[in-house]
């Protein structure tokens, strides 16, 4: 079961991630004892809850990616499942939504994960975007409701498409035979999801750190070109730097990862976007111990099925 | 027939009820307390009254009982089952409580009901009610109907306690049997009583509103 802990690079990747985690508890108790009672510590408490976060996020992805495919893609149906009750959760839909929304749940986004299970690529790369976005406006309409016929038909269409198609390319990159490679599938999700959620953090902490002219402060007002140059950079130069644990030359690693943390990024904005337009902001405040899935993996969204097409497209014969 | 255990389905019922309403508790106007209480809630779907009790620390689960339409919750053998037997339901007349509304006062003729209830509160159980009767759409409340008050005039000891259930007629609508699991929240307000020389229908109207205003959503 636990076989890839023979994979010396995963391991290395592992002791990355875990020294990096160390590294972020110190720097957080450091700050912690220093700013005792001043204004900036709430940013500290924040800060620290978000590292104690990350211990947990790190830890059952580590243990997912160890049991190897199934274990992935059990891990990344349940987010969906996650992302998308929140998605749902916060979007208007209709009494005649409902019967919709069940097979949305219940049927459509099992099966794309089935799918990816039994490796059937033809399916799976329609599934969604084909079989589920024709089905889905008909299905509503014998609900015999017409009011927002086209936004609510549009709504679901994207939830299902962003939080189930998009982001199931990211275990589906475990079916990629790469000549050379073939062991190792485990280490390309790795390496896609560190960059791409480093990139999210380092902006973060870009931002707090020099962060001044407001990038589209209407949508997101926490994001600024400072955080955004920084952190993108800054998340390319350590996607370069693992280019040893990927099939690809330190060259093209840093294409590909310059690549993740600007689809990263427009993925996060759109999303804010999302939320701004729904009001999200008071929702979010209220389910607190619920919130946040969505947050948190908006940018693998939106990098997960290109990064899967490129390498598909470059790398596999 | 007294509440004092929890029967196995009961429990099973409320974690897949928590499981699939993905409920957020808050607890705003009071606190939890095993003292007699009566939750009056908005209801708009079945998971209503699981969810609600579901809440509840397990103690005061176990004596707290839902108040069901007798005409709904006797009409098949699981329902009956479901409401006798697991969650210990007192069961009410809906249709005696109708005729009693347009009765005269002083003939008042839903006086059994009331008798059946204050008789199901004892020395030591809660109830869960829903005052509106019947479930609607979730999107507006309806009308009290009048058991509230006369309860509460009856046992002026037992705290009212306002409750509002929000996004559960989105999870499970009347009509539907399978359920979208999308996330809710149950909101407990701060306890109300009759005030002295309170009219019936000022208290109603007052009741309703301290359900209303716990909405956290879609807020006006």
């Amino acid at each position: 079961m636990f076989e890839l802990l023979h994979d010396s690079k995963l391991i290395w990747l592992y002791g990355g991630v875990l020294a990096l985690l160390l590294l972020s508890t110190i720097i957080g108790s450091v700050l912690k004892a220093r700013h005792r009672a001043d204004a900036s510590r709430s940013t500290i408490d924040n800060l620290n809850a978000r590292i104690r976060a990350w211990w947990k996020m790190s830890a059952i992805f580590a243990v997912a990616v160890l049991t190897g495919r199934i274990g992935s893609l059990v891990l990344f149906a349940i987010i969906s499942f996650l992302a998308m009750r929140e998605y749902m959760t916060l979007v208007p839909t209709r009494r005649a939504d409902h019967r919709t929304l069940f097979w949305s749940f219940f049927v459509i986004m099992p099966l794309q994960y089935y799918l990816i299970g039994i490796q059937w690529y033809g399916l799976f790369a329609i599934m969604i975007p084909v079989l589920a976005c024709i089905f889905i406006p008909p299905s509503i309409a014998i609900a015999g409701d017409t009011e927002h016929f086209l936004e609510r038909a549009s709504k679901i269409q994207f939830g299902i498409m962003v939080c189930v198609y998009s982001l199931s390319h990211a275990p589906a990159l475990l079916l990629l035979n790469i000549p050379g490679f073939e062991k190792h599938d485990a280490q390309l999700l790795l390496y896609l999801v560190i960059v791409d959620q480093m990139s999210d953090v380092l902006q973060y902490v870009w931002g707090k750190l020099i962060g001044k002219r407001k990038i589209a402060w209407r949508v997101s007002p926490n994001k600024t070109w400072e955080g955004f140059i920084g952190g993108v950079l800054s998340a390319t130069a350590l996607g370069t730097a693992l280019w040893w644990a990927t099939p690809f030359t330190p060259l093209q690693s840093a294409a590909l990862s310059f690549m993740i943390c600007i689809l990263g990024f427009s993925g996060g904005l759109t999303m804010s976007a999302i939320k701004r337009d729904i009001g999200i902001k008071d929702f979010g405040v209220v389910i607190e111990g619920h919130g946040g899935i969505l947050d948190r993996i908006d940018s693998l969204c939106f990098a997960a099925p290109i990064f899967f097409h490129v390498v598909r497209y470059y790398f596999v014969p | 027939m007294s509440a004092t255990h929890i029967h196995p389905v009961a429990s099973l019922l409320a974690a897949v009820a928590r499981g699939i309403s993905g409920v957020q508790v808050q607890w705003a106007g009071c606190q939890p307390d095993e003292r007699q209480r009566i939750y009056f809630a908005n209801h708009s779907s079945h998971l209503d009254f699981v969810v609600l009790w579901s809440a509840l620390p397990s103690e005061i689960r176990a004596v707290t009982r839902p108040i069901a339409a007798k005409d709904y919750w006797e009409s098949t053998p699981l329902r009956r089952f479901l409401a006798n037997n697991v969650f210990h339901a007192v069961f009410l007349d809906r249709g005696a409580s109708t005729r009693q509304t347009h009765a005269d006062e002083h003939h008042f003729v839903g006086r059994h009901l009331i008798d059946e209830m204050a008789e199901a509160l004892g020395t030591q159980n809660s109830l869960i009610l829903f005052p509106e009767g019947t479930r609607g759409t979730g999107e507006k409340l309806g009308p009290f109907r009048s058991g509230l008050y006369h309860l509460a005039m009856h046992r002026p000891d037992v705290e009212l306690v306002p409750v509002y259930l929000e996004n559960l007629n989105r999870i499970l609508p009347k009509g539907e049997f399978l359920p979208v699991p999308m996330l809710s929240l149950l909101t407990f307000g701060k306890p109300i009583q009759v005030e002295p020389g309170e009219h019936k229908d000022a208290f109603l109207d007052r009741a309703r509103e301290a359900v209303a205003s716990l909405r956290r959503i879609g807020a006006a």
